[in-house]
């Protein structure tokens, strides 16, 4: 049974925020930790609470680095009981992701590589004014507490704020796992529920089983873990790509679709293979109903090193339900409109990636999924959209009688930061705001 | 990568390490991949009075492959060498496979799959197996890096050839003699 009153909202519910600040902190001492997070915790909804009134807007989630849980005071016997790669924390992490060059740690903005990053209070709001007013509030308390914040970063909905899109106009939140015991219905080509030990600790996952937790119990149980992303879209880069390889706009639009795997609706490439089809697109009873391995196997539709396509190979991969994600977070930065030239100014995505195993979900995806050149035997190729790139990489799309190959294919993206986070239940919550973690 | 020539023979020396360049994966230093593909020779002592048991897994894969012949077909194979020896100190099981992905990429995957077949279960016949293999895979992946005996030369007479290009081949070749036979 899952203890949706104890598990914090964040990875359970989807709150309708168009706006959110994130506030990297660091806890000049045990004791202002504890006092910042002692109100804090009063703020946190639970995905029962969030998910049954959407009245509660407490948007509010709250989580921690390896050396945010030591700076709350819990002993050095417990912190070794947690994950390698969560107390080596994502930046040491960078060689195993493939975030290297231009995309690597020495480059991230917001002291979020420093061991002085403890926490993340995530901040997510119904528009820019409410957003506004929590940022306020947030920073009279953190003033009040003396927590330091290192850096933050407002987030907002870029327009139309209709559906939900990143910068380079791509429909987003299309395929999202269903965890079991949410009571949410998979919609169809979605797959079967997932276990929630995949997601929160203390349950069993899709091996059967259930892994052992780190110590205390207390503090672990119905905790997951985030990584945090940020990562920057060159739109600019972007759209000139598009115009310097295809010459119409119906063929800049199938080149976009290409890259992604789905047109900018949404619309999937294998059931919308030649024109663009934005009610399938936003229909999600029909989105998600589609496979590779039977309608697409040469990827004729939808390109083998597609994003969507390596990023969730559906049915041509195994044991796809022991990869799963949920994903959260926004755009940040401002809307570039179609007709602008670029203006320089850093715009992107900032999204946490929740799991119950950093390493065989997300870094899985990073290493393998997104960066490893001889993906499905590709051989030179890295997601064109996520990957890391410097020119060197391809992009091939089959096409009878022969396929077209892209050859040195730019960045469009910068990773930007990131860093790892556990996110603790609401009885954990109490239990490090108490000094319980101290004292046990 | 330039293409490489499948059909010019190659060899690689490889220094002592296993790599010639340290790479981290996700469990450990990343192998490189050799003429001869990926792979890896593992070799562990056998607990006393196993020796049966793990004979008997031959059978148990030859039967999981009759039974569904794509039963593998994950790890990506060449070859599997599965051998037991004891050259004085004790019987020794060494597991040899030749595939084509880097097994640290994809060693949940491999679990998962040694579940299935029962390949795992040889493993708890060998000493040093973890105790809590379900559950932790860094331990699992530590078993086999502890144990692995890199090459120092691999060489392939067709080099660098994933097992599906030659199966691509095959089947373009069985093709064309079908071409040629409704040609008659």
């Amino acid at each position: 049974m899952l203890e949706i009153d104890d598990i914090q909202h964040f990875l359970l519910t989807r709150t309708p925020a168009l706006a959110a600040r994130y506030e990297f902190l660091k806890f000049p001492d045990a004791g202002r930790g504890r006092a910042w997070l002692s109100t804090m915790r009063e703020k946190v909804g639970s995905g029962k609470s969030v998910g049954e009134q959407r009245a509660d807007a407490r948007w509010v989630t709250v989580a921690f680095t390896w050396s945010g849980l030591r700076a709350l005071g819990v002993d050095e016997a417990s912190l070794a009981t947690f994950p390698e790669e969560f107390k080596q924390g994502m930046a040491a992490r960078a060689g195993v992701l493939g975030t290297t060059g231009a995309n690597g740690p020495e480059h991230w903005a917001g002291g979020v590589t420093s061991p002085d990053l403890h926490a993340i209070a995530i901040l997510f709001a119904r528009d820019v004014p409410e957003r506004e007013r929590c940022r306020d509030e947030h920073q009279r308390f953190v003033g009040q507490c003396g927590v330091e914040v290192i850096s933050s970063l407002d987030l907002e909905a870029i327009p139309p704020l209709e559906y939900a899109h990143e910068h380079f106009g791509y429909r987003d939140r299309l395929s999202q796992p269903v965890i079991e015991g949410t009571g949410v219905a998979p919609t169809p080509g979605s797959g079967p529920p997932i276990k929630a030990g995949e997601f929160f600790l203390g349950y069993p996952d899709e091996s059967g089983e259930t892994p052992a937790l780190p110590r205390p119990e207390i503090l672990t149980r119905n905790g997951s873990y985030l990584a945090y992303f940020r990562m920057q879209e060159h739109v600019g880069r972007f759209r000139d790509f598009l115009r310097a390889n295809a010459d119409t706009p119906e063929a800049q639009e199938l080149l976009a679709a290409k890259l992604m795997g789905r047109w900018r609706s949404g619309a999937p490439l294998v059931l919308a293979p030649e024109k663009d089809d934005p009610a399938l697109g936003a229909d999600m009873q029909r989105n998600n109903d589609f496979d590779y391995g039977k309608m697409d196997p040469y990827g004729y539709a939808c390109p083998v090193g597609s994003h969507v396509r390596r990023m969730n190979p559906r049915d041509t991969a195994e044991n796809m339900q022991r990869r799963k994600v949920v994903r959260r977070g926004g755009t940040y930065g401002p809307h570039l409109p179609d007709d602008a030239p670029e203006d320089g100014k850093e715009r992107g995505i900032a999204a946490f990636i929740g799991c119950a195993n950093l390493t065989r979900q997300f870094e899985f995806a990073m290493n393998v999924w997104a960066n490893d050149p001889r993906f499905s035997e590709l051989g030179n190729e890295r997601d064109p959209i996520i990957g890391t790139h410097d020119g060197s990489y391809d992009m091939t799309i089959p096409k009878r009688p022969i396929k077209k190959k892209i050859s040195g294919l730019p960045a469009f993206t910068t990773v930007r930061g990131g860093a790892y986070f556990f996110l603790p239940g609401l009885k954990a919550l109490e239990f490090l705001a108490a000094g319980g973690a101290a004292r046990a | 990568m330039a293409q490489q020539d499948g059909s010019k023979p190659a060899a690689m020396a490889i220094p002592k390490e296993g790599y010639f360049k340290l790479e981290q994966g996700r469990f450990g230093p990343q192998f490189p991949r050799t003429p001869a593909c990926h792979g890896f020779t593992v070799i562990v002592k056998v607990k006393p009075g196993r020796e049966q048991a793990v004979r008997d897994y031959g059978k148990t894969i030859e039967e999981a492959v009759k039974g569904s012949p794509d039963v593998l077909k994950p790890l990506q194979l060449h070859y599997l060498r599965w051998v037991l020896f004891d050259v004085g100190s004790g019987l020794h099981f060494m597991y040899q496979g030749i595939f084509d992905t880097d097994f640290d990429k994809y060693i949940e995957d491999a679990i998962a799959l040694f579940n299935q077949t029962g390949v795992t279960s040889v493993f708890t016949n060998l000493e040093g197996w973890p105790d809590d293999w379900k559950t932790n895979v860094p331990a699992v992946a530590k078993f086999f890096h502890d144990h692995q005996r890199p090459s120092f030369l691999e060489y392939g007479e067709y080099p660098y050839v994933t097992s599906s290009e030659i199966k691509k081949a095959l089947k373009l070749k069985q093709k064309f003699s079908e071409m040629l036979d409704q040609m008659q």
